[in-house]
């Protein structure tokens, strides 16, 4: 095991915290894009969908 | 006026969230690869490939997450004044949605440097927590950021929000110079500028080169998680108007038919 010295729970706490905030971060993003994906296409399933949206452009990309 | 035409002009292709959506989906993956690659190298040089510094010895690892977050909270903060700017000036509506995305991401950043920096100030100064220039004055930031990403949820889907919203935005912006002179206009723990300072930066390259990588991988980061929060932002805006549209035209073909 790497030696942090005297004061490692000081480092490790800092770098876990980080990763920790860090991966909340990324998770409520992408989280939010495939919510509001879902959204849009379940709006277009029930044939509400974008006036200038053609068949092939799903206006959802 | 040609119809669902996307525009070519490089500006409205930046500002049209059509164009946006269109152009930003191919980098998503490639800017979320590099954001890898950049932590698996910062945090190979920082935890392993480093020495400890000659004075504070271990706990100089502690730097290489606290000073990307500081930079990140100021650097944010910055980009949302901008997009304030062209918000109010121009009615970019590119602008509005950059400064709404970035607020919460700017506040989580904000509070890291904050956490990562008390952390590293109690084995190196003796305390947790100082009411210095430089930390107040973060305090301050992430309090207003926080200020901020509640005020984006109260106007929600306002446009006159927006507004009142870009105006706080600017003003607020008047911490961040407070942020970084603090540390040579008062008294305090927290040490001068190092990096970013006339004559360039103070510190062995050994220290310097994780510090670099580490601080590029969090602004990589960052404007990886700022792309798609916009895509998403731009994707509710829609589906709320397709919704507002669908129940509004019901609501008519109702009254048509009671008459």
């Amino acid at each position: 095991m790497i030696d942090f010295g005297p004061h490692a729970v000081f480092i490790i706490w800092s770098y876990l915290g980080t990763a920790l905030v860090v991966a909340l971060l990324i998770g409520w993003t992408a989280y939010g894009a495939r919510t509001q994906k879902k959204r849009l296409a379940d709006l277009q399933k029930r044939g509400i969908s974008r006036r200038s949206a053609s068949p092939s452009n799903s206006g959802d990309r | 006026m040609t119809d669902a035409s996307l525009p070519t002009n490089w500006f409205s292709r930046l500002a049209h969230p059509g164009a946006f959506l269109s152009w930003s989906r191919g980098w998503v993956l490639p800017a979320s690869l590099l954001t890898i690659m950049l932590f698996a190298v910062g945090l190979w040089y920082a935890l392993f490939n480093s020495p400890a510094d000659y004075q504070m010895g271990e706990t100089v690892r502690i730097m290489y997450i606290h000073v990307p977050n500081a930079w990140l909270s100021q650097m944010v903060y910055g980009l949302m004044a901008v997009s304030a700017i062209g918000s109010l000036v121009w009615r970019h509506p590119m602008a509005d949605v950059s400064m709404k995305a970035a607020a919460p991401l700017g506040a989580a950043f904000t509070g890291l440097a904050l956490f990562t920096g008390s952390l590293w100030g109690r084995p190196t100064w003796g305390t947790y927590w100082e009411w210095d220039g430089r930390m107040t004055s973060t305090l301050v930031l992430f309090l207003m950021y926080l200020g901020l990403v509640a005020l984006w949820r109260t106007f929600e889907g306002q446009s006159r929000g927006t507004r009142i919203i870009a105006v706080f935005t600017l003003v607020g912006s008047l911490n961040i110079p407070i942020i970084k002179f603090s540390v040579d206009w008062w008294n305090t723990l927290h040490q001068p500028a190092s990096v970013l300072r006339a004559g360039g930066p103070r510190m062995p390259g050994e220290i310097l080169t994780p510090l670099l990588v580490m601080m590029l991988a969090f602004t990589v980061l960052f404007f990886t998680l700022h792309l798609v929060a916009m895509r998403t932002e731009i994707l509710r805006h829609r589906a709320n108007n397709l919704e507002r549209r669908h129940v509004s035209a019901r609501g008519a073909s109702a009254a048509r038919v009671k008459s």
